[in-house]
């Protein structure tokens, strides 16, 4: 009878506390979420139409997303790479209606209808593109992680005409960065794609 | 980055109706996107004027450079390449190339500094933070200001094209909350830094700049644009120089010089140029024109050297001047 009296009272004890130490998390998380909305404003997205490498996207994406973040997070284009994500390295360069560009300094939402080209659309098929050839052939990298940016920047050089002399050359490479400090290999693929 | 709402317009009008207090423009965003990863600017929406006014017209008076032309399109721009070739030139030695073709005439004017303690947020900085403190002036400042600073700031303006349109002597066309137009000289654009370093211009709250126009000027033959910097491209001026002359016959008529990397603002060295007028254009007159403009300028701890580099600078844009 005594500890039948005993066990009750145990058992309404412990479930009285599971009861109460269930609510506190849940009161703790409420609560975290008030902060939380209060301090930080919910995201906000944004629908962009645009054509990346001749595809058309339909996206919706963060208004806080780059193109950077949209070509690497979202649409899995990972040869752009992300280097500074700051605009003082160039690493990752795109073209955007034929005019080089930071992607990691443009924001998605900026880019409804226009054309963008990234690494991965240079190429034809399986055919490179005689930029990608000439940085093999003249042996225009070493660990790789700037290149993409470097042979997008280059294919632009060339596209505009900035390449008379190598000094002319080294002026307008000088927004890509490279620590390996494979600039000989670069300037000598450009001037042989200038030819 | 701290979450914003996005809106684009398509007129200045719309632009100013629909931008709030707590929002700013977008153009370019080359400088914007940087300070809003770093959380120094955090607004709480963008309005996209990407579209407005980008045409860069001849007029009687000058020219009109509409406030969203890209810095890469006055570097190939006929009337700008023929007539006011300084402003090209001085856009070219700055940033890199893909910066340039996304960057805005009228953004340009509106870059922050580019002072280590300014993008440092855990340092006190005036600029960032008013009232805490300027860390720049007894602390890392050889980039900082050498004429015009305070106790309170000693952080300069980072523009190249800017030092061009002080010395040419452009004005800034901007259209206010109340949606009236309004020209100011470029030479009160700009602010010295004062007691009130978090403000770097004059530009009232919420008001678009729409174009910038330069006046017809003699200076498209004999111009130079000099900077020196740590490396040979694409960094910061330590200093530089834009130096115009109107010769005749080898006298001066008339003389521009200014300067970046000295001041909070776009720098006229006025009493050189002065001192230049009616003058010969020699070695002798340039030295004496450097000394000047060096006379006046009050180094911090760690930038004495900027002084000499100043005069060396300002000699060999005026000799460059004569070889243009």
């Amino acid at each position: 009878m005594n500890e039948q009296t005993l066990s009750r009272r145990f058992f309404l004890k412990v479930s009285g506390a599971f009861v109460a130490l269930a609510a506190v998390p849940s009161t703790v998380h409420a609560f975290y979420q008030d902060v939380k909305s209060f301090l930080v404003p919910p995201k906000e997205t944004l629908p962009t139409t645009l054509t990346i490498n001749k595809q058309p996207y339909k996206v919706t994406a963060d208004t806080r997303s780059t193109l950077l973040d949209l070509l690497r997070e979202e649409l899995q284009l990972t040869g752009t790479k992300k280097g500074c994500d700051h605009g003082q390295c160039g690493a990752c360069t795109v073209h955007v209606d034929g005019q080089r560009v930071l992607s990691c300094l443009t924001l998605t939402a900026m880019l409804p209808g226009k054309t963008v080209t990234t690494i991965e659309g240079l190429a034809d098929g399986e055919k490179l593109h005689p930029m990608q050839q000439a940085f093999i052939e003249c042996d225009g990298f070493q660990c790789g992680y700037c290149t993409p940016g470097q042979i997008m920047s280059a294919v632009a050089c060339v596209n505009e005409g900035h390449t008379k002399s190598v000094a002319e050359i080294k002026e307008f490479m000088s927004g890509n960065l490279c620590r390996c400090g494979a600039y000989n290999g670069i300037v000598e693929a450009i001037q042989k794609v200038a030819k | 980055m701290r979450p914003f709402n996005f809106t684009k317009v398509t007129t200045v009008k719309d632009g100013i109706t629909k931008k709030e207090d707590t929002g700013q423009y977008i153009a370019g965003g080359t400088n914007l996107l940087d300070l809003m990863k770093k959380h120094i600017a955090q607004p709480e929406m963008l309005v996209d004027i990407t579209t407005i006014s980008s045409s860069i017209k001849p007029l009687k008076t000058g020219v009109q450079i509409g406030a969203m032309v890209r810095n890469s399109t006055l570097t190939l721009d006929n009337e700008i390449l023929t007539k006011y070739p300084l402003i090209a030139k001085a856009i070219l030695a700055g940033a890199s190339p893909q910066i340039r073709n996304m960057a805005s005439t009228g953004g340009n004017l509106l870059q922050r500094t580019r002072c280590v303690y300014f993008y440092d947020v855990d340092m006190p900085c005036n600029k960032r933070e008013p009232g805490s403190g300027c860390s720049a002036l007894h602390g890392n400042n050889r980039m900082s200001a050498i004429v015009g600073w305070s106790e309170d700031c000693v952080a300069v303006h980072p523009s190249d094209l800017c030092i061009a349109l002080v010395a040419l002597d452009a004005s800034v066309k901007v259209v206010e909350k109340n949606q009236k137009e309004r020209i100011i000289p470029f030479k009160d654009f700009h602010r010295l830094p004062g007691n009130t370093p978090h403000q770097d211009n004059n530009l009232p709250a919420n008001a678009i700049i729409t174009a910038i126009e330069v006046p017809v000027n003699p200076f498209n033959k004999h111009y130079a644009y000099l900077k020196l910097r740590d490396r040979d491209s694409y960094a910061f001026a330590l200093v530089s120089v834009a130096a115009a002359l109107h010769l005749e016959n080898n006298r001066i008529v008339d003389a521009r010089l200014a300067s970046g990397g000295v001041a909070h603002k776009p720098w006229r060295w006025s009493d050189a140029e002065n001192f230049l007028k009616g003058k010969e254009a020699n070695t002798a007159n340039f030295q004496e024109a450097a000394r000047i403009a060096a006379e006046q300028t009050k180094p911090l701890e760690g930038n004495a050297f900027k002084v000499p580099m100043l005069k060396g600078a300002i000699e060999v844009a005026l000799q460059n001047c004569l070889t243009a």
